[in-house]
């Protein structure tokens, strides 16, 4: 039975434990909804709630196991001999999951009799003729060992499919049937819903974090497959960014200094645009500037905001490039490169000037009146106590939203592609091209990739080094600001 | 200065420190002050009862200026202190404000040190010519508002952290060290207990020797303990004004004495 005609019966019961709930509770109190311990709704809801919260639950928890486990399952049942290395493990397994779906396939359409799927042996059919007939294309021959685990793993997901649906229709008559048994008049149906909500509440919370664990698991295991094949000494310490895809390892130099030398330095240009400009907008508008004008020049200030971050690599890459180099970097004889640092650097600023004006605007605006009312009152002028009371108190914010742009700034990509080049290279002169961890991360996961050699793992090695800094970054703010708050209230 | 200001000083026995004539007030479309004349005397608390929304507030708050930082507020007539119009072009309401200290309703302490909340007004007008000179600044305002003996061990410690009564005394003590001549106060006791309470009324009469202070109240009995002068305001028209005991012992207009006796407001 397919997940849909599951879901559509899990809503057919919530909904008549709505009804039924309520219609019970009421009737228990003889109509009167006064003598009911909630209101009627909530005893409908509670019906509800039990019907489809754990079925749900359990479903969604089995749709993402079961191919885990079926797949090490069928793999088991794969000869060792059939395969050499776990990326040949894999094509097999991918060719078995696909001839699987084929014949899945055919037998709706009827070409094959289920029977038939289970029993084909390729040594006397042509499978790869048979499933191109419903439209599956598979690369190669079909042979024995691929059809045998195909057919496997179709018997085993059968089997899985029927148990989940066993389970979760269980589930979810059960938790009709007990709670529309406890329904009463003085059954507590308030607290019941309150309890399932906060049920409800922490699992997506926990969603939240499990789906951030997983990212920084899954890059911290192809990590490990990467510093297996390549040094990690070398890899934080050469100078050096020059990947080799004919070479095979050997002759690839990762290091990535050169990279993160121009990550950091293309986001701290970026900074200096975007802070300044920025927090020095944020306090016009909020301190300054009368209603009107704050009302039409905020939201003209966000748009900004909403620009594809390619639109800006191209007015990097045309306007801003070729200006910097005619008027400054060549005269200076400083370069004769449109891609720079400072191209993308200015850009990049000027992207995120948005992300801390309204950030730090709406932080201003936050400090209470009673804070400007006193310094005023004492003598002040308005940038005296813009600058000695409102920035202290908003700091914690302030910090918030320069962090944010930082983020932003380091995680960028589109803009430094076509704004600074994409050449690894440590240099003082920002008007060379350089390029970022961000960037290479990108050229080395595009293209024809082997997923095994450290040419392409190095992706991985990059992302996670990027993630460690952002992560070390958002420590240090939190306790920058920790120490230096100045708390009102 | 001018002549006018000297023969008024010879009149009134302690002095007229600040004059209102015929102030009005606006907000907008809403005539707030209507038309007040006042003389409030120098080294003399003077109290301005009411009821809420009379406008008390907003007069007070004409007499440093601080109806300026509203865009919609706008002030006509001619409030003189020292028989200088506050209003004129040439007078800089940064410097009136540093002369005409003010003390608001809810504590607000800077959320800064103790020290630097008291040290910021000396700070910016440049009073103390070195580090020492700041610290005798900062434990006379202390000392004046009865805060230095609790609070002289932790200075450092924010502002914030005290509690109500003492960052309502903090606030004045951070009034007081600008030296100005004249201190404001919006219902400067509502936010606090009785104990506090007692603790600023006290520290008012003390202020008294060296300032003229206008408090505005919404407690009658508050009004009788800590003033000498008292006027009474209702929907933006001072109703009457006079000494605070025969106010409340033999109010002239019948709106006071409804008021006093407690039949509105």
């Amino acid at each position: 039975m397919p997940v849909i005609w599951m879901l559509a019966i899990i809503a057919i019961l919530a909904g008549a434990g709505i009804v039924l709930g309520r219609k019970k509770a009421l009737a228990s109190a003889g109509g009167d909804s006064r003598l009911l311990h909630s209101l009627p709704g909530y005893y409908g809801a509670n019906v509800a709630l039990f019907v489809a919260a754990p079925a749900l639950l359990v479903l969604a928890a089995w749709m993402v196991l079961q191919p885990i486990l079926i797949e090490s399952r069928v793999a088991a049942t794969v000869p060792e001999d059939a395969y050499e290395t776990q990326g040949d493990l894999s094509l097999i397994l991918a060719d078995v999951r696909r001839v699987a779906r084929g014949l899945d396939l055919a037998v709706e359409q009827g070409t094959i009799t289920a029977e038939r799927a289970g029993d084909m042996r390729s040594e006397f059919t042509d499978v790869r003729q048979r499933l191109a007939e419903v439209g599956v294309a598979v690369g190669t021959e079909v042979d024995r060992t691929t059809l045998t685990a195909a057919q496997r793993y179709r018997v085993l997901e059968g089997r899985a499919d029927l148990a989940m649906n066993v389970v979760v229709l269980l589930l979810a008559i059960g938790g009709f049937g007990l709670m529309y048994a406890k329904t009463d008049k003085d059954f507590r149906a308030r607290n019941s819903v309150e309890a399932a909500i906060m049920v409800i509440l922490i699992g997506a919370s926990t969603i939240a974090i499990l789906t951030t664990l997983g990212i920084v698991l899954s890059m911290l295991f192809e990590t490990m497959n990467f510093f297996r094949q390549y040094p990690a000494l070398e890899f934080f310490f050469s100078t050096t960014w020059d990947p080799s895809f004919s070479g095979r390892g050997g002759s690839s130099e990762l290091g990535i200094l050169p990279l993160l030398w121009g990550t950091l330095y293309i986001s701290l240009i970026a900074l200096l645009v975007a802070v300044p400009i920025g927090l020095f907008s944020a306090i016009y508008l909020s301190e300054y500037a009368g209603k009107k004008f704050r009302g039409f020049a905020k939201p003209l200030l966000e748009v900004l905001a909403g620009i594809p971050t390619i639109v800006y690599g191209l007015f990097a890459l045309i306007t801003v490039g070729p200006l910097l180099r005619d008027a400054i970097a060549s005269p200076l004889g400083l370069g004769t490169s449109a891609s720079s640092v400072m191209t993308a650097g200015l850009v990049m600023g000027i992207m995120l000037i948005p992300f801390v004006s309204s950030l730090s605007d709406d932080i201003i605006n936050a400090v209470p009146q009673a804070m400007r009312d006193g310094s005023y009152g004492l003598g002040a002028t308005q940038s005296e106590t813009i600058r000695q009371v409102i920035i202290p108190a908003a700091l914690p914010g302030i910090v918030g939203a320069i962090l944010l742009a930082a983020s932003r700034a380091i995680g960028e990509t589109m803009i430094v592609v076509l704004g600074a080049g994409a050449a690894a290279r440590i240099d003082a002169n920002p008007f060379e091209a350089m390029t970022t961890v961000t960037v290479k991360i990108v050229s080395q996961l595009t293209g024809d990739t082997d997923f095994s050699s450290p040419e392409t793992l190095v992706a991985f090695a990059l992302g996670l080094t990027l993630f460690v800094i952002t992560l070390g970054l958002n420590v240090l703010a939190l306790y920058i600001v920790r120490k230096y708050r100045e708390q009102y209230e | 200065m001018n002549d006018m200001r000297l023969t008024e000083r010879a009149v009134d026995n302690n002095g007229t420190k600040i004059r209102a004539k015929g102030v009005q007030v606006y907000y907008g479309d809403t005539h707030a002050i209507k038309n007040v004349d006042v003389d409030i005397a120098d080294k003399t608390v003077t109290a301005f009862i009411g009821p809420s929304g009379c406008g008390k507030s907003t007069f007070l708050r004409c007499i440093n200026r601080m109806n300026d930082t509203i865009s919609v507020a706008r002030v006509e007539g001619d409030i003189l202190i020292d028989g200088e119009d506050i209003y004129d072009k040439r007078v800089d309401p940064v410097q009136l404000r540093a002369k005409v200290g003010m003390v608001f309703q809810k504590p607000n302490p800077f959320p800064k040190s103790i020290y630097d909340n008291v040290a910021y007004g000396p700070r910016i007008h440049g009073l103390a010519k070195d580090k020492a000179d700041l610290d005798g600044i900062v434990e006379s305002a202390l000392r004046r508002a009865a805060l230095w003996d609790e609070v002289k061990d932790r200075l450092t410690a924010p502002g914030t952290g005290l509690s109500g009564g003492q960052q309502q005394r903090l606030c004045i003590a951070r009034a007081v060290a600008t030296s100005p001549e004249v201190l404001l106060m919006d219902e400067p006791c509502s936010a606090l207990d009785p104990i506090a309470t007692d603790q600023v009324e006290n520290l008012i009469h003390e202020l008294r020797a060296n300032y003229s202070v206008v408090i505005v109240t919404h407690s009658m009995s508050q009004a009788s303990r800590v003033s000498q002068k008292t006027a009474y305001f209702h929907l933006g028209e001072m109703v009457e004004y006079g000494d605070t005991g025969d106010i409340f012992t033999n109010p002239k207009d019948e709106r006071t004495e409804n008021y006093i006796t407690g039949r509105i407001g």
